[in-house]
């Protein structure tokens, strides 16, 4: 794995203009504003986070599906965040997504093996001639058989389907693969032959995942560095071990502790931070810091001025008032 | 999987009646016993359940975990009698509610024990819960319905629900409709609608499937808090090993229509027999003793087609363990101590 940079996003905002019709007045929802972050090539980045937090739109923004209001992301050395028409076209080659639901992913009224083509064709993969036979490549790799090419997309199951959508993503052999909540549509078995596809996939062709989830169980096991977001931001990032480990922002440990533990006895724990209520509405962003409406140890100053995101170890960034510059816990334990 | 008189619907289940001489302080609130349910479909009968038998008792949380189409929801739906027939068909068995075998029951009188003694709640509360009438009305409704209270007092009950599952300003808020809720609080709404007739029995298929974690921890918390509170036993239907480690005492596991494991649930986590439910718990991604990236362990394949059943064990192409017995013959259940049941010919022999 070497450590030099694919992705790197700067100040990405996402605002997106609703109401604003004969009646009512326009209101903007900031659904992301103000993410920075780099990722390594080879690497798995993870971004958690609940519904409503810009994980997802975080992905789509990176893959230039929806309008960047403002900032930057480079993908190697090039800016892809204002890229238009054919320019944006031949660096798509470069970066695929895989959508949750394979269900709406893939044309009912196309055999599977015709999807792939589509792909190579549309990116202009190759030679021409050469094409069917990357299409068998793809499946094989993916875990599917080259006879299932002819089939259509209700003949596979979800899980199948799930690798055809991988398989076409790969097609173009891109660099990052942006996936959003890849498995959350499928079974817990069928999930795990997934997760161990894409671990086994990415180690053979050094790619390069952005992966937006919001199961910690499966972000924990995959990802190398996790950023957790929330209303619009990243409220803390690190790698792995310290994200779980010695988890930070009260956000954070919330999420934690609301993930199911598989122990029984740790039920009754009392450690448990349980969240009030749902995330604010995107629409309203409070003053100060975001999670101070829910969080169990804001004061006065978390109401007043948004915490900044600080660097407080190696690779560890934080956005609280109550953490000090080195780590420090400042709230109860 | 654990009745007397059930030899009628298969005979590997006569050896299990000894084994389930509970103390008789705790009486079953809730007994299915040998139940079978086939689909007739275009390509021929699907034997949907086969044999499926658990007891549920007050205050209790009984898990019944498994892949989709191993028939958990159908058992729920089969036990209240909520089955479309046709295509559907209840071929055998019993479910004892309240000394009655619902299955028996006249349809007049089923309907007075569905949302009144046992209730339920489903996956998705925006496709439960009706757009066009507020929360209030539908929650009021089963208590006008079942308890014959007069309107005024049955918004009185809904309001009261409301406050019960942690809906703020529920006063106020009975009066709006599902959309104006969010998914959380409408599965608190759905909660709310369940419980108003104080049911005996609550079936909660996947209740938490839908929501972020943190407002699944806040549901299982209510639903923990709710059955302290009013002694309801709780079927928790669910695929996520991680969900019964919260909410069960104990655990029913089921494959391909069977069930292939009972137990208590430290059992059942700690020390799994079944090859599939220790592949269930081997292959969840959140457990602490996983290594971070290392390959999950994997069941192979896809639960089988319920049209084309071989002689043998439904598992077996699945199993890393599978021996020529396995694809012979349909394991017995074996009885073990702490009231654990496997069927898996792996155990064949030590009975307890």
């Amino acid at each position: 794995m070497t450590t030099d940079t694919l992705l790197s996003v700067r100040d990405l905002k996402v605002h997106f203009p609703v109401g604003g019709g004969l009646f009512g007045t326009r209101q903007m929802v900031k659904a992301v504003d103000g993410v920075s972050f780099d990722v390594k090539r080879g690497s798995i980045f993870g971004i958690v986070g609940e519904s409503g937090s810009g994980k997802s739109t975080t992905a789509l923004a990176v893959m230039r599906l929806v309008k960047i209001t403002a900032g930057t992301v480079r993908l190697g050395e090039a800016e892809i965040g204002h890229l238009k028409g054919e320019a944006l076209r031949r660096e798509r080659r470069r970066f695929q997504m895989v959508f949750q639901d394979p269900y709406a992913s893939l044309n009912p009224r196309k055999r599977a093996g015709d999807a792939i083509l589509d792909a190579l064709n549309l990116m202009d993969v190759g030679e021409p001639a050469s094409r069917p036979d990357r299409a068998r490549e793809l499946f094989l790799q993916t875990g599917l058989r080259p006879e299932q090419l002819q089939l259509f997309p209700h003949q596979f199951s979800g899980g199948q389907r799930q690798r055809i959508v991988l398989a076409r993503a790969l097609a173009a052999r891109p660099e990052l693969v942006v996936c959003d909540e890849p498995v959350s549509a499928l079974d817990v078995a069928i999930q795990a032959q997934m997760l161990n596809l894409m671990m086994r996939l990415q180690r053979e062709f050094g790619l390069t995942y952005l992966f937006i989830s919001h199961d910690l169980g499966v972000v924990r096991h995959l990802c190398g560095e996790v950023a957790v977001m929330y209303l619009g931001r990243i409220v803390e990032q690190a790698p792995r071990e310290a994200l779980f480990e010695r988890p930070l922002h009260p956000y954070t440990r919330a999420l934690w502790s609301a993930a199911p533990s598989f122990d029984p006895d740790a039920r009754s724990r009392k450690d448990r931070i349980r969240l009030q209520g749902d995330p604010p509405s995107p629409l309203k962003v409070p003053q100060g810091c975001r999670f101070a409406g829910r969080c169990p140890f804001a004061q006065d100053l978390c109401r007043t001025k948004e915490p900044a995101l600080l660097e407080v170890a190696p690779g560890h960034q934080i956005a609280c008032h109550r953490v000090g510059d080195e780590g420090q816990v400042m709230y109860p334990n | 999987m654990s009745a007397p008189s059930t030899a009628a619907a298969n005979p590997q289940a006569s050896n299990l009646a000894s084994t389930s001489a509970a103390p008789v302080a705790s009486t079953p609130l809730l007994s299915v016993q040998g139940l079978g349910v086939e689909f007739r479909t275009r390509r021929g009968v699907a034997r949907v359940l086969d044999d499926v038998g658990f007891e549920l008792r007050r205050g209790q949380t009984l898990g019944v975990v498994g892949e989709s189409g191993c028939g958990k929801s159908v058992t729920a739906l089969a036990a209240m009698r909520l089955i479309s027939q046709p295509p559907g068909r209840i071929t055998a068995g019993r479910v004892f509610f309240d000394g009655r075998d619902l299955l028996s029951l006249p349809e007049a009188e089923m309907r007075r024990v569905r949302g009144n003694r046992i209730s339920m709640i489903f996956q998705e509360p925006m496709t439960s819960l009706n757009p066009a009438y507020t929360v209030g009305d539908q929650i009021a409704e089963a208590v006008r319905l079942h308890e014959g209270l007069s309107t005024a007092d049955s918004t009185a009950r809904a309001v009261q629900m409301l406050e019960a599952v942690g809906i703020p300003a529920a006063a106020q808020r009975v009066h709006e409709y599902p959309h104006q809720f969010s998914g959380g609080m409408r599965q608190r709404v759905m909660i709310a609608m369940a419980l108003a007739c104080k049911p005996d029995v609550l079936i909660a298929d996947e209740p938490t499937t839908a929501l972020d974690v943190t407002v699944q921890a806040q549901i299982f918390d209510l639903i923990a808090e709710l059955r302290e509170s009013t002694g309801t036993a709780v079927m928790l239907i669910t695929h996520d090993m991680g969900a019964i480690a919260e909410m069960a005492d104990s655990v029913v596991v089921m494959y391909a229509g069977r069930i292939v494991e009972t137990g208590d649930v430290r059992d059942i986590l700690g020390s799994p027999l079944h090859p599939y439910t220790r592949g269930l718990i081997a292959c969840s991604p959140g457990r602490r003793t996983v290594a971070p990236g290392e390959l999950l362990e994997e069941i192979p394949g896809t639960v089988p087609s319920l049209l084309e059943r071989g002689a043998g064990c439904l598992f077996a192409d699945r199993c890393a363990r599978v021996m020529q017995k396995c694809r012979q013959k349909l394991p017995a259940t074996t009885a073990l101590p702490g009231r654990r049941q496997v069927a898996c010919w792996l155990y064949e022999g030590s009975e307890a």
